[in-house]
């Protein structure tokens, strides 16, 4: 539809025309704010985590596990320099080898959800699949944040 | 020909006050739309509605999603 509207406004002698491509869905699955109706109903990415441990691939374990164990959380999250979410590191992989590189002991390409997803169907997923957390990220892989099943139970 | 646009170039025409509309219907521009946009639905983009706009400066247009 929108490249039928901006050839349209080019016809009207509109001089500089964009299409945004990926449109409204594009936006609200970055998690960005919207107005309108749907501002009253809620979104995964209300109930977000902000404070799990990220590391960057070159990272050793060690200085790895000694943020994460000062964080609530038993695993850490590596990601590119630009917050483009890469893989995991989990409890079992902290407490091996502490001279790894994160990008040596790291599981790649952990499952993600999209931060517009409404809450009680995350749940849903998350039981379905036995899954205690939910990790979102942005249509570009960003990591947004972490979602706990406990945390959406009590919402 | 327009220029196809993605997140992030939008947000720094947004933040230079591009104008942005959504072309979908009215109900749809209702339930969500990024702040600010105009809503011109396809159907009623003519030489009227399109009035409001400053055919200088940059216009974005938007959809629900490439499809």
């Amino acid at each position: 539809m929108s490249p039928r509207a901006a050839c349209r406004l080019e016809t009207l002698h509109f001089e500089h025309v964009y299409e945004y491509v990926s449109g409204k869905a594009d936006w609200m699955a970055s998690g960005l704010a919207v107005e309108g109706d749907a501002v009253d109903e809620p979104h995964a990415i209300d109930l977000a985590r902000h404070d799990v441990t990220t590391c960057g691939l070159d990272e050793t374990i060690a200085d790895v596990r000694r943020r994460v164990d000062a964080s609530p959380y038993g695993f850490a999250f590596v990601t590119s320099a630009d917050g483009v979410l890469l893989g995991r590191l989990r409890k079992a992989s902290l407490e091996g080898d502490q001279t790894l590189t994160a990008a040596a002991a790291m599981e790649p390409g952990p499952s993600t959800t999209r931060p517009d997803i409404p809450p009680a169907e995350l749940l849903g997923k998350l039981h379905k699949a036995d899954l205690t957390t939910a990790v979102l990220t942005n249509p570009e892989g960003k990591l947004l944040g972490l979602v706990r099943r406990s945390d959406l139970e009590d919402s | 020909m327009p220029t196809p646009i993605g997140l992030a170039h939008l947000q720094r025409m947004r933040a230079a006050g591009a104008q942005v509309v959504e072309v979908l219907p009215a109900a749809e521009y209702r339930w969500a739309h990024i702040p600010g946009a105009l809503n011109i639905p396809l159907k009623q983009l003519d030489g009227a509605s399109t009035a409001q706009l400053d055919r200088t400066r940059d216009v974005v247009v938007y959809c629900h999603d490439a499809l």
